[in-house]
């Protein structure tokens, strides 16, 4: 027991949770000094985006007792990200997100240590994202979220009996806003629902037929899109429209005005062709400090056990009064993405090549292009071109070579797949097995293709 | 300058110029900035509140470095106020940032006059008693108040004023104003001008849902003595006769007009919402009454007269598949109906205005025609006085709320956070602060707990053992990701008090940082 004596603490406030033992905590709770030190020491956090939820959380966690953060974002600060993303200032309009945020947290919170990442998320090798006890998302993508679901439920073994193996399990907890909206939630790979298990919950974008911004339009939207998908490429053949240089956007926004005019149709401004050609997405600074707060507090109760954990999934509403609830979503057993993985079986004298064709025609698959990984090592990269040129006189072994002969194992492909009609990256987890080798002749098919 | 509106773009996309323009007017004051304080200023400096007071008596320890961001290292030993401050300057510098070095208790208890000044009072932290003193101060001078208060995984937000009316409340989701059931004149005539059995297919699937639906409507209601569709087997017949139109299968206006039939089977009228506001003893005038009450006035006789029961049309209608020209036609339709019952309307508001011996133009164009557009959502929200929800809250309210699972761990949280309160004020500390003792702290907590319970007339029920260590473990302490949850909350009010757009909540929300079941108490 600590004295009233001891010496004025930083965790003053924090120690009161992660010292006391409690009623309502983790099974795994065990309070002491230990449990705050090792907190600082060896827990180590990932914050993916450093925007308006990013900025947040990286203050949250630094302030709950992490030392140990990294943070990735490919975004430059705009002007627009100042309402809300307060660790950055007008003059640093121009510089990485990442950077600035961390340097700025360093600054404040003594002891705490963050490395910025400066680069799209994909440009990551998947290792990179195995060395962090948890991750937190704080994304405005569906790619992005789907994207790095896939990567962390890519490092999940299960056992021979398909239960999800303990020092597997890479947590994720996710946030997301949208004016006053939101929602926060907590993926444990195995036991709660993924990213994709319920990937309904985040409908299509509904997009206008091009039938009708070319022939009836009728309101300033379709005036605009008109502008923008159509006209634009009459106008400039060969080149792309760049939503970010403000020539091109007065200009969208002119043409709009005209057809505007033309139709009878009010209400075209430049605010509003911005906001449709450029998707954006109304967001305030108060919406985003409740969700980050949310997301790091979950993040502080699964690192420690110090309390009950969110199960699983948080909708918040400000619009009319208060309404917060909590879901309890449910694991889809099949899921492509967090189950025991697609089961494929092939003879051992499968190539490479043969194996990256089969992956394109594979009905639950349908990957493109794929890269194959096996326990680390890069059996065929796309890309970079230096990676390809190493790995390119694979293709034509056989995949049991490859594997080393093992009777089956787990590998890891990255490719592109279809969805909703648009292209996206994807990450896979196959369970290979290789017909007639011993052992595997009574392998558990649950599951499986 | 364009760099402010760039500098918003974002929440201009919310609250518009207007709500922004209320903002930049505004004048808010803070009573004690620990995290739950500046986490709540911090939002709304960045957001552009027009000035700030941070009142604090006390001084930075080493402690508060832990769970507050707008102090560091060099801040220790210096005035709270100050420093937290400085740090809020520092995020907008278009906003007024001043601090005074004062506990708010003292000001509460000599300097009641101080707080006249504001337009709104954020107070975090305060415990009973000065949260009760504060209110009537505030109630009397008529500032709106926003309470704020994080105790370790749970904490309380509750608003406190006389009445909060609400034109622009923006709801998610709400029944377009189209009149299929009930069209005025000239949308009859033109509906009435259109064959819905013209051939040409490309007329065919380009006429509007809503002429589809006026026409068939009133078709329908030719033959079923004046009614419209009620039954399921009713509704589902209309919709047949819907899909029945069809002379191709890809008319997505025809499947519009389906979707949207519930607009035919709505009742005509107004809401039982509305109906209890132009009820409301303020809707009774004088030269007192706010202009928000004199335009109720002024809606309530045009229910009763010219709108024949109907609030004054709205006047906008949503994207739906159409050729331009009709569609074009169509809103001019309705936005000239809007504009006509907007003129009635403000013939109203002048007379009320003369009748009341006030100036007849005092109350502008753009504000009656907002309130015309926004009539049928219109939102009045009053406050009990804290006091009086102390002493005497709405028993049959709390007894459910103490039976109800899905409430049981927040209005546990409700009442410690009161008891946490009164213990204080008896042992000169909050059950748990300092170390040792523990268990008798748990026991004297619960035999308050108890004490309160019973005072409030509900004898006999109890709180769990569970919640009870727990409060007393969080001692009293202020974590960051909880303040920032409750401070997200306040100033989310706070803005919408200020702009008066959106809803505020109503009750006390309290925060259950357990799993995160929290709940609004209204009592």
């Amino acid at each position: 027991m600590v004295d009233t004596a001891t010496p004025p603490s930083r965790s003053r406030d924090l120690d009161k949770l992660l010292l006391r033992p409690g009623n309502l905590v983790g099974p795994t709770f065990e309070p002491g000094t230990e449990l705050r030190e090792d907190l600082k020491e060896y827990v180590k956090v990932l914050v993916v985006g450093a925007g308006g939820l990013g900025c947040e959380l990286l203050k949250d966690l630094a302030l709950s007792g992490f030392r140990n953060l990294e943070v990735i974002d490919m975004d430059r600060i705009e002007v627009s990200n100042l309402n809300r993303q307060f660790l950055f200032r007008l003059d640093d309009v121009g510089k990485a997100k990442a950077e600035v945020a961390a340097k700025r947290v360093m600054e404040r919170v003594s002891g705490v240590n963050i490395v910025p990442h400066f680069c799209r998320i994909e440009d990551k090798e998947i290792n990179f994202y195995n060395d962090f006890s948890i991750i937190v998302l704080g994304l405005d993508s569906i790619e992005a979220r789907s994207y790095i679901n896939a990567v962390a439920c890519g490092f999940l073994e299960y056992d021979s009996d398909d239960s999800p193996r303990e020092e597997s399990i890479k947590p994720m907890v996710d946030g997301g806003t949208e004016g006053f909206k939101g929602h926060a939630r907590v993926i444990v790979p195995g036991f709660t629902p993924c990213f994709e298990c319920t990937i309904w919950l985040f409908p299509p974008q509904v997009k206008f037929p091009l039938c009708t911004l070319a022939e009836t339009p009728r309101t300033a939207a379709h005036c605009i899109e008109y502008a923008h998908l159509i006209k634009w490429d009459e106008v400039h053949s060969g080149k792309t429209f760049d939503p970010d240089d403000p020539e091109h956007m007065k200009w969208v926004y002119e043409e709009a005005v005209k057809r505007a005019e033309l139709f009878g149709i009010p209400g075209v401004t430049y605010s509003l062709t911005q906001g449709v050609v450029k998707n954006i997405i109304p967001a305030i600074a108060s919406t985003n400090a409740v969700i980050s707060a949310a997301c790091a507090l979950e993040t502080l109760k699964i690192v420690s056990g110090c309390s009950k954990t969110l199960s699983n999934y948080l909708t918040y509403n400000g619009v009319e009064g208060l309404h917060t609830k909590v879901t309890e979503f449910v694991k889809d057993k099949d899921c492509l993405v967090c189950g025991p993985g697609v089961l494929i079986e092939l003879d051992i004298s499968v190539t490479l090549r043969k194996f990256i064709d089969l992956l394109e025609e594979h009905p639950k698959l349908l990957l493109s292009k794929a890269s194959v990984r096996h326990r680390g090592k890069n059996l065929y990269m796309q890309a970079p071109p230096v990676l390809e040129e190493m790995t390119r006189s694979n293709i034509s072994l056989t995949l049991y070579e490859l594997m080393d002969k093992v009777p089956k194992d787990i590998i890891h492909v990255t490719g592109s797949t279809r969805r909703d009609d648009k292209k996206t990256s994807c990450l896979r987890k196959l369970r290979v097995v290789f017909k007639g080798v011993e052992g595997v002749t009574d392998m558990d098919m649950a599951g499986g293709a | 300058m364009a760099e402010p509106k760039t500098k918003y773009d974002r929440q201009l996309r919310i609250w518009g110029e207007q709500g922004q323009t209320a903002l930049e007017r505004a004048s808010v004051c803070l009573l004690n900035c620990g995290p739950t304080g500046s986490e709540t200023f911090k939002n709304l400096v960045l957001g552009g509140v027009g000035s700030i007071t941070v009142i604090d008596g006390s001084k930075v320890e080493v402690g508060d470095l832990g769970n507050n961001f707008m102090l560091d290292e060099s801040s220790v030993g210096h005035s709270k106020a100050k420093c937290v401050c400085a740090f809020l300057q520092e995020l907008n510098d278009a906003v007024k940032a001043k601090f005074i070095e004062e506990y708010p208790e003292a000001l509460i208890e000599t300097k009641a006059s101080f707080f006249s000044q504001f337009t709104l009072v954020v107070a975090t932290q305060l415990v009973e008693d000065a949260m009760i003193k504060l209110d009537r101060i505030c109630r009397e001078a008529n500032v709106m108040l926003v309470f704020a208060r994080s105790y370790g995984l749970t904490g309380l937000v509750r608003i406190s004023l006389k009445e909060h009316a609400v034109i622009e409340s923006k709801p998610d989701h709400f029944l377009d104003d189209l009149r299929l059931n009930n069209p005025w004149a000239e949308l009859k005539r033109f509906a009435e001008s259109i064959d819905l059995n013209n051939p040409d297919l490309v007329v065919h699937k380009h006429t509007p849902y809503i002429v589809i639906l006026v026409k068939m409507a009133e078709e329908w209601a030719k033959s079923h003595g004046g009614n419209f569709p009620s039954t399921r087997e009713e509704k589902k017949e209309f919709k047949g006769l819907l899909n029945a139109m069809k002379i191709a299968l890809d008319e997505d206006n025809y499947k519009e007009a389906i979707e949207a039939s519930f607009k035919v089977f709505a009742p005509r009228g107004i809401s039982s919402d509305l109906q209890q506001i132009i009820n409301d003893s303020c809707a009774e005038v004088d030269s007192n009454s706010s202009d928000f009450w004199v335009m109720v006035a002024a809606l309530k006789e045009f229910i009763a007269t010219e709108g024949c029961g109907e609030t004054p049309l709205e006047g906008s209608i949503p994207d739906m598949t159409s050729s331009t020209e009709l569609y074009v036609t169509l809103q001019k339709i309705y936005q000239a109906k809007a504009e006509a019952d907007f003129l009635v309307i403000a013939q109203h508001v002048r007379n009320i205005l003369k009748k009341v011996g006030r100036d007849p133009e005092s109350i502008s164009k753009t504000t009656i025609k907002s309130f015309c557009k926004n009539a049928r959502k219109l939102r009045v929200c009053r406050y009990r006085l804290i006091e009086d929800e102390f002493c005497n809250p709405a028993l049959t309210e709390m007894q459910k709320y103490l039976t109800d699972e899905d409430y049981s761990i927040a209005v546990g949280f409700y009442i410690l956070l009161r008891a946490v309160d009164r213990f204080a004020a008896n042992y000169n500390s909050f059950p748990g602060q300092f170390d040792g003792a523990m268990d008798e702290e748990i026991s004297r907590l619960k035999t308050t707990a108890v004490g309160l319970l019973s005072d409030l007339g509900c004898n006999g029920s109890t709180l769990t053992e569970d919640l009870i260590n727990e409060m007393c473990r969080f001692g009293a302490a202020e974590l960051h990701a909880v303040a920032a949850f409750i401070g997200g909350i306040a100033s989310q009010e706070v803005i919408k008090l200020i702009t008066k757009q959106f809803v505020p909540m109503s009750g006390t929300y309290i925060f259950n940082g357990i799993d995160h079941k929290s709940q609004l108490l209204t009592l």
